[in-house]
């Protein structure tokens, strides 16, 4: 079981939150302009990476804030932890979000 | 007493304290400190179970946690029942009663037994191979057989009575392992001031060291256990070091999280009766060192399995610590030196040890020992097989020529009735592994050996390889000083490390280097002994093309048994690399799954159970529902009125009256288990509209609409109600079901994907009641109650709320419908909802006010074709899949409507939401049943059934379903099929059965 480092609460059991999965991009802010292939992507597309992953957190049993997890999916080490909007934190090898 | 094998002296065991056990009916004697496996081998027996698959006898094998063989059930009194309990751990109490397993109709005669002659016809992946066709016989033929003859033991079937806890903690260090390196590690952190859990899962600390006798190393000048002794006085007052005995670390992920299990009152005479049996520790060290010690491996010769073979560390920790000898005449197959230290200390106790055969031309350094002592030793030779039926009676023994090849012609067969098997050891890296550390094949330790792992684990000690005492301490020194460098701490002053003699030992032969000894039978010398894997059953795995450890591991079933080849590991690599040609080195292990020994239910569970499974929510008006008779079902965690039956009415007939006065007088019902979000902020409408299917910035203050929400790939997720209360505020009301799942959709799209919309969502169902008046009276029962508010349909049209007072409380008043009929949802304080609804029923004796359950409001929605999201809808299922493209508003996007485009959502093909009359209009069609042309095997689904019913207003059953859209023409006439069920025709019709211009529902 995991820590998770909120970053309203600090760290607090795995069993507190929800995983949203990986982040990807932002939402298209017009949809109805791509195409099936294009919009698809978006919706399915996942890089499943191997190594430091950026993904969405919930602290469902906590604050109730949704925020930014860096995971080694290779060790499943919780790198860092970081508000939305706020700027990944530095040097921990994490490649450009989703595809 | 009748205990032939103990000593009159010696052990670990108090023989002022006699202790009776039952084995089989049969009484067993032994002394506190015995294991029920050191009980019975005291006794002289020797068979204690049929192996899995084969139903060969078994033996005990082993002195530990990697038994194979020596799985019993155990009862501790009624319901106190553990299956499969491992002899070897399981503690002498006063009472307790085993049984052996897997053989009818005994142990000694066991008619499956017979598999082990078809041995031939039971090869790896023989289930795989012959069960597969006709595929009906697989269900009601060959599984209930299988299941019968399969399985290891039988589960308990009445509740446990025992309480166990769970216990939540952090340290700094983590030491698993009470050995002497475990020990030492301990210690050293604990006075360098770091928070110290020491977990043990023996009842001593001592670990290996508890396990050897007078050829044990001396250390200090004194015996093993003088020093152990010393060692641990050192250790009271160390500093802040919690020592748990009994504890085995179960799990350790990579995230550093260890789960322990402590075994708290089973070894007690009389456990104090507020203890819990076991306790499991969910531990957050911030560093661990692993001092998880190291398991002997058998050796690999025909008929390797037969009782009376065991380990020699198992004989000499049998003899170190409960006084017993395996066996009266020995013969010791040393294919490491440690058997020489077995062979000394047993003859010494009094055994005869007719011979000590090392494969090995140089031996090791307790050779000349062993000759001063007189034993005979026969340099270069090897057990080639063994004798005897259930137990042993002589064992085969062959010289070996200079490529290890067996010479038949000299073979000698010596009678014994115990053979020591010594074939080196295995590091316990089981755990190092599992949190992520590495490994790498080591040639001179014929093992895997840890290589680099996380920063926060270090592993010293013989599961680090050390070869000695003196080695595992020193590494223990290091791991430990370089843990607590990374805690911060300063390392306390140096402690030197003590004067220790014991002899180096030379390098062993590992069981596999001699494959011609077992060449003439590989089917019965065996790997794995508790799934039955023989050598034979590997090369075949590699034949048929499973030559990689994970492949082979799944064929063969190597290593999957409960002890997941602790004793079995390095053999089965091994084995694998030959037969395919492939050094060892090439092979990865696999890795042990947590948890280390077979955990039970009740440790897992904890207080979870019973009534506190999981939480039971109630609705404000429970104590009222129950008072009225109301018979309870769970939805989620609710527990909602499925009816109100009168005396004597069965739920059926009581839910069709509820329903017949609901559609000619007036219902009432308990909706406060549905979902209700307070929506408000300057952007709450532009928010909502992107995710309800409607037009909410469109709606005006004091109306409502109903809409759905659904998922990005344009699949329904939930539907609800919008209500507009001001021009910057808004109330949802949504599912029971959904409510959790749509609060938690609500944030996640406005935290992540529009954080800058400024909403704020607040759930408020838990402060209010809502009662549902429903019914063409429901107007005029209201009008009895109400005040401050008109409810005449011109002043309060369906679809609109109004504040209102309803028996002098204050109301929030809905005009919305699950039943088709004129009615209003009553939002009231939780505190008050008794007060209004019994006013409503004394209002109104002329009106018949008739409280209705969940079966009721199913019937009524059904006649009126109302979807409910997890029947109709699955997950697949789009808003045009349901007919209710009208909720689908143009001009704005929401969330899920690009995918509507999709031209997979625009297949011909696609379900659509019909209505079904069966033919038969007495008969009810199975919910879940498939819809098919005609009820004939290979018939291809058409669709489902998803809601049915029998409609007391129509008097006939309905139901609705989605078929595919090219079928779905009213009047196509379709047949239910479902399992166990006739087939029955049923007439497609638009999905709405009663008044499908919504008159009523306007009135």
């Amino acid at each position: 079981m995991l820590v998770i480092p909120c970053p309203f609460c600090g760290p607090r059991e795995e069993v507190e939150f929800a995983c949203g999965g990986e982040a990807g991009p932002p939402r298209p802010a017009d949809p109805g302009a791509l195409d099936d292939a294009a919009w698809t992507a978006w919706l399915w597309g996942r890089v499943n990476r191997k190594g430091p992953q950026v993904e969405t957190w919930w602290h469902q049993a906590g604050c109730g804030r949704w925020f930014l997890v860096a995971r080694d999916t290779r060790d499943d080490r919780v790198l860092a932890a970081w508000p939305i909007g706020a700027p990944a934190p530095a040097g921990l090898g994490l490649a450009e979000p989703g595809p | 007493m009748r205990q032939p094998f103990r000593l009159a002296t010696g052990g670990r065991i108090d023989r002022s304290r006699p202790i009776e056990v039952r084995l089989d009916g049969e009484r067993l004697q032994g002394f506190q400190g015995d294991t029920l496996a050191s009980a019975i081998l005291a006794r002289g027996i020797r068979l204690v179970g049929r192996s899995f698959k084969r139903h060969r006898p078994r033996g005990i094998l082993t002195a530990g946690p990697e038994e194979p063989n020596a799985l019993l059930r155990v009862e501790r009194g009624p319901g106190r029942v553990d299956p499969n309990a491992r002899a070897t751990l399981v503690e002498l109490v006063p009472g307790l009663s085993a049984s052996t397993q897997n053989a009818w109709p005994s142990l000694r005669h066991d008619l499956a037994g017979l598999f082990d002659r078809a041995a031939a016809f039971l090869p790896a992946g023989f289930y795989y191979k012959t069960f597969f066709r006709p595929g009906w016989a697989w269900y009601r033929l060959f599984e209930p057989a299988i299941r019968r003859l399969a399985g290891l033991g039988r589960a308990p079937e009445t509740a446990d009575p025992d309480r166990y806890l769970h216990r939540h903690v952090h340290c700094d260090l983590l030491v698993v392992g009470g050995g002497p390196a475990g020990l030492r590690a301990a210690g050293l952190a604990a006075r360098a001031g770091a928070r110290v859990i020491l977990a043990d899962e023996r009842p001593a600390p001592g670990g290996g060291l508890l396990d050897t006798g007078t050829a044990g190393p001396r250390i200090e000048g004194l015996p093993a256990a003088a020093w152990l002794e010393r060692l641990l006085g050192e250790l009271e007052g160390a500093g802040e070091l919690v020592r748990l005995s009994r504890t085995t670390v179960e799990a350790l992920h990579p995230s550093g999280h260890a789960l322990l299990l402590e075994r708290v009152a089973d070894h007690l005479q009389e456990p104090d009766p507020r203890l819990p049996r076991e306790r499991l520790w969910q531990v957050r060290p911030r560093a661990v060192l692993l001092a998880t010690g190291r398991l002997e491996r058998p050796l690999l010769f025909p008929d390797n399995d037969r009782p009376g073979i065991l380990l020699a560390g198992a004989a000499r920790a049998y003899l170190a610590g409960q006084a017993v000898l395996v066996g009266r005449d020995l013969v010791v197959a040393a294919f490491d030196d440690s058997a020489y230290a077995a062979a000394l200390e047993l003859a010494a106790a009094g055994a005869r040890v007719h011979a000590l055969v090392d494969p090995r031309g140089e031996p090791g350094p307790l050779a000349g020992a062993a000759e001063a002592a007189g034993l005979r030793l026969l340099s270069r030779w090897a057990p080639v097989g063994s004798e005897g039926g259930p137990g042993l009676r002589a064992v085969r023994l062959a010289p070996l020529d200079r490529t290890g090849r067996p010479d038949g012609r000299r073979e000698r067969t010596i009678p014994c009735d115990a053979l020591l098997v010594a074939g080196g050891w295995t590091p316990a890296v089981q755990l190092w592994a599992q949190a992520g550390g590495g490994l790498a094949w080591d040639p001179a330790a014929a093992a895997f050996l840890p290589t680099r792992g996380p920063s926060w684990l270090r592993i010293a000690g013989a599961a680090a390889g050390a070869r000695t005492l003196a080695e595992a301490l020193a590494q223990a020194d290091r791991a430990t000083a370089e843990l607590l460098a990374g805690l911060g701490l300063a390392p306390p002053p140096a402690e030197p490390l003590p004067a220790i003699e014991e002899p180096v030992p030379a390098p062993s032969t590992p069981p596999w280097a001699l494959p011609e000894t077992w060449r003439r039978d590989p089917k019965s010398t065996f790997v794995d002994f508790q799934n039955d894997v023989s050598v034979a059953d590997i090369e075949l795995a590699v034949r048929e093309g499973f030559a990689l450890p994970e492949h082979a591991k799944r064929w063969t079933t190597a290593g999957m048994a409960t002890d997941q080849g602790k004793t079995s590991a390095p053999a089965t690599l091994a084995l694998l690399a030959a037969a395919a040609g492939r050094p060892i080195e090439e092979l990865a292990p696999t890795t042990m799954r947590p948890p280390w020994t077979p955990v039970s239910f009740g440790a897992l569970a904890g207080v979870h159970r019973g009534d506190l499974f999981r939480p039971i929510r109630t609705a404000p008006l429970h104590a009222w529902a129950a008072a009225r008779g109301a018979v309870f079902e769970d939805v989620g965690n609710w527990k909602r009125p499925t009816a109100f039956p009168r005396p004597g009415e069965s739920l059926e007939a009581a839910a069709a009256r509820e329903a017949r006065a609901v559609r000619t007088g007036v219902g009432l019902f308990d909706a406060s288990t549905l979902g209700a979000f307070d929506v408000q902020g300057p952007d709450a409408a532009t928010f909502l509209d992107r995710i309800w299917t409607i037009d909410v910035a469109g709606l005006p203050v004091g109306r409502c609409r109903y809409g759905l929400v659904l998922k990005d790939d344009g699949t329904v997720l939930d539907d609800g109600v919008v209500c507009r209360l001001a021009p910057n505020r808004f109330l949802l009301s949504t599912t029971t079901g959904g409510a959790a799942r749509l609060y938690a959709w609500l944030e996640r799209w406005a935290q992540t994907e529009w954080p800058n919309l400024r909403v704020w969502i607040t759930p408020v169902a838990e402060g209010r009641a809502v009662i549902a008046v429903q019914g063409p009276r429901s107007r005029l029962l209201l009008r009895r109650a109400a005040s401050g508010v008109d409810l005449s349909p011109e002043a309060f049209p369906h679809m609109a709320w109004r504040d209102g007072k309803i028996a002098g409380v204050a109301a929030r008043i809905f005009r919305v419908s699950f039943t088709g009929e004129t009615a209003f949802e009553l939002h009231v304080p939780a505190s008050r909802a008794e007060e209004v609804i019994d006013t409503l029923l004394r209002l109104g004796p002329d009106l018949e006010p008739t409280p209705y359950g969940l079966e009721a409001m199913h019937l009524l929605r059904l006649e009126k074709g109302y979807i409910l999201v997890g029947h109709e809808t699955d997950g697949t299922v789009t808003p045009r899949d349901l007919g209710l493209e009208r909720l689908l508003a143009p001009g704005k996007d929401f969330v899920g409507k690009r995918s509507l485009d999709l031209a997979e959502h625009r297949r011909p093909d696609r379900p659509r939401l019909v209505g079904l009359l069966p033919l038969d209009p007495t008969a009810l069609p199975a919910v879940g049943g498939q819809l098919v042309e005609r009820a004939e095997p290979g018939a291809p689904p058409l669709g489902r059934v998803s809601s049915a019913g029998r409609s007391p207003t129509l008097g006939r059953t309905i139901a609705l379903g989605l078929v595919r859209g090219d079928r779905a023409r009213p009047g196509e006439r379709l047949t239910v099929f479902a399992a166990d069920r006739p087939p029955l025709e049923v007439e497609l019709c638009a999905p709405c059965f009663l008044d499908p211009e919504g008159v009523r529902l306007r009135g």
